[in-house]
């Protein structure tokens, strides 16, 4: 397995690094719960966090996971920057590198913003949130959320309802429960489910009751207001009549089907109040989980820039000699 | 590159009876076993320190309070030597503030590792004392540290190795001395 340098998405992630991704997160997480939540690791490391898009948790988690691990962090939001004075993104970036910067967290309305910085700058860069393209740490602390209460997803069912055409996080989702097995079923109005996403290896289901039929998890997306205004559905009292998660809903569902949403949650539409509060809801545990997740691709995308180093080579390839014959 | 074994220097009984001798050095040494919590640092030093919590547990007829310390973020040289840096848990449930910490690992060589866990062993609180037992010194340090309790001192060469295979992560108990060579 080759270093990882940036991390733009879930898609085409093997099974080996998303479950490293997951066990080293859990290794961060107890780092959280110490009274001095802070370790050494990233001392000397700085990060620029570019939130081109608003953002509470994300931004939040991601400045709480690089002073936990010792990272200086600079912060960076359009209101107050000279992208409002008209500077480029390309401008921005190697103005924010050429200050010697090594990482760059990166949110950005235009879809392969992340990944046009990782071709310009020498630094890691890591997705936050492009367009309606992907969210890779959010698809990972949901896998985190999920496997720390299944131990595994080979057989469970989850379900993701909402605006599956806008939904960056749906797609970082699909990606990755594919690859570790889940089976992934998409529910929405016709009008916001991309016409191929089977090719992502989900099967559709407009009908919410069949779509919930024993599922393990559903996965409730936001809809997104800000990106509503061409009448992709009839009313907001229909979208929750007709998909909103309630109780009602619920009742086909897995008795311990698990509910997440990656929010802010608007409570009422998508999801029903008392399910968003629920036994079974676990959105508060996302966002704890978000910082350890954060921590854990942080400090993996910043180690091993010594590849060539002597001491790398793995202990597995040396023939080991005992009393003149080979051993194990 | 192949690795030359060249001598046991511990066998089975040889470590279980240097774990007994340490185990009775630190009751003695405390004056008893109040306030004692002993910890391991990942990964041999763990099961390590499980020996010898409960070989003074049954000497004593008391429970001592183990804990784990992985010391990978707390390294200064991860980034140069690790390629995939892999992040064991740290578990600490005592409150140690106060408390007499046996740090414990299975080998005691440039102290570069001791150093580290000492600064996490701070972030959890300030003992009272915090005393050093490994199994094996092998000399060479980089760092002005010693260790208070010590199954075998072996001189040895900077090329040579000491390799610890412990039952419960190696299937075997045994200390070897091996050498590279290309």
């Amino acid at each position: 397995m080759n270093h990882r340098k940036h991390l733009l998405g879930l898609e085409g992630m093997s099974a080996e690094e998303i479950t490293r991704f997951l066990d080293t997160a859990e290794s961060f997480k107890e780092v959280s719960e110490r009274s001095v939540k802070k370790v050494p690791a990233l001392r000397g490391t700085t990060v620029a966090n570019l939130f081109f898009e608003s953002s509470t948790r994300t931004r939040i988690s991601f400045e709480l996971a690089e002073k936990r691990l010792s990272a200086d962090s600079v912060n960076f939001t359009t209101s107050g920057s000279s992208v409002s004075k008209g500077e480029s993104l390309r401008d921005t970036a190697q103005n924010i590198e050429a200050m010697r910067v090594q990482m760059i967290v990166i949110r950005h309305s235009a879809a392969g913003a992340p990944h046009f910085l990782a071709s310009l700058l020498n630094g890691s860069v890591i997705n936050a949130g492009d367009g309606a393209h992907e969210h890779p740490t959010q698809g990972l602390l949901d896998m985190f959320t999920l496997r720390e209460r299944w131990g595994s997803f080979a057989g469970k069912r989850v379900v993701i309802v909402g605006d599956l055409a806008h939904s960056r996080v749906a797609r970082s989702n699909i990606h990755g429960l594919v690859t570790m097995g889940a089976e992934v079923v998409v529910c929405g109005p016709p009008t916001l489910i991309p016409l191929d996403i089977e090719r992502l290896g989900v099967s559709v289901e407009v009908d919410l009751k069949q779509a919930l039929e024993g599922a393990d998890a559903v996965n409730v997306l936001r809809i997104q207001m800000e990106r509503q205004q061409r009448g992709l559905f009839p009313s907001i009292d229909e979208y929750a009549r007709r998909w909103g998660i309630n109780r009602q809903a619920l009742k086909n569902a897995h008795k311990e089907c698990i509910i997440m949403h990656p929010g802010p949650m608007n409570r009422g539409i998508e999801i029903a109040q008392d399910v968003a509060d629920g036994e079974n809801s676990v959105i508060l545990d996302q966002v704890t989980n978000g910082v350890a997740v954060r921590m854990a691709v942080l400090y993996l995308l910043s180690g091993g820039s010594a590849l060539e180093n002597e001491e790398t080579t793995p202990q597995q390839t040396e023939t080991r000699v005992r009393e003149g014959k080979q051993v194990a | 590159m192949s690795v030359y074994y060249k001598a046991v220097l511990l066998d089975k009984d040889a470590i279980r009876r240097a774990i007994k001798r340490i185990a009775h050095e630190i009751v003695e040494r405390n004056g008893g076993v109040d306030d004692l919590v002993i910890v391991g640092i990942r990964r041999r030093g763990v099961p390590l320190a499980k020996r010898i919590a409960d070989t003074i547990a049954q000497m004593e007829e008391c429970n001592v309070p183990i804990g784990a310390l992985d010391i990978t973020l707390y390294r200064d040289d991860f980034q140069n030597v690790l390629k995939h840096p892999q992040v064991g848990k740290t578990e600490i449930k005592e409150d140690i503030t106060n408390r007499v910490v046996v740090l414990v690992d299975d080998v005691l060589f440039t102290g570069r590792t001791i150093r580290a866990a000492l600064d996490e062993l701070i972030d959890f609180g300030r003992p009272k004392k915090i005393q050093l037992a490994v199994l094996v010194d092998r000399g060479h340090r980089e760092l002005p540290i010693k260790a208070d309790y010590v199954g075998k001192n072996v001189p040895t060469s900077e090329n040579e190795m000491v390799e610890v295979h412990l039952e419960e992560i190696d299937g075997d108990d045994e200390v070897l001395l091996a050498e590279k060579a290309s």
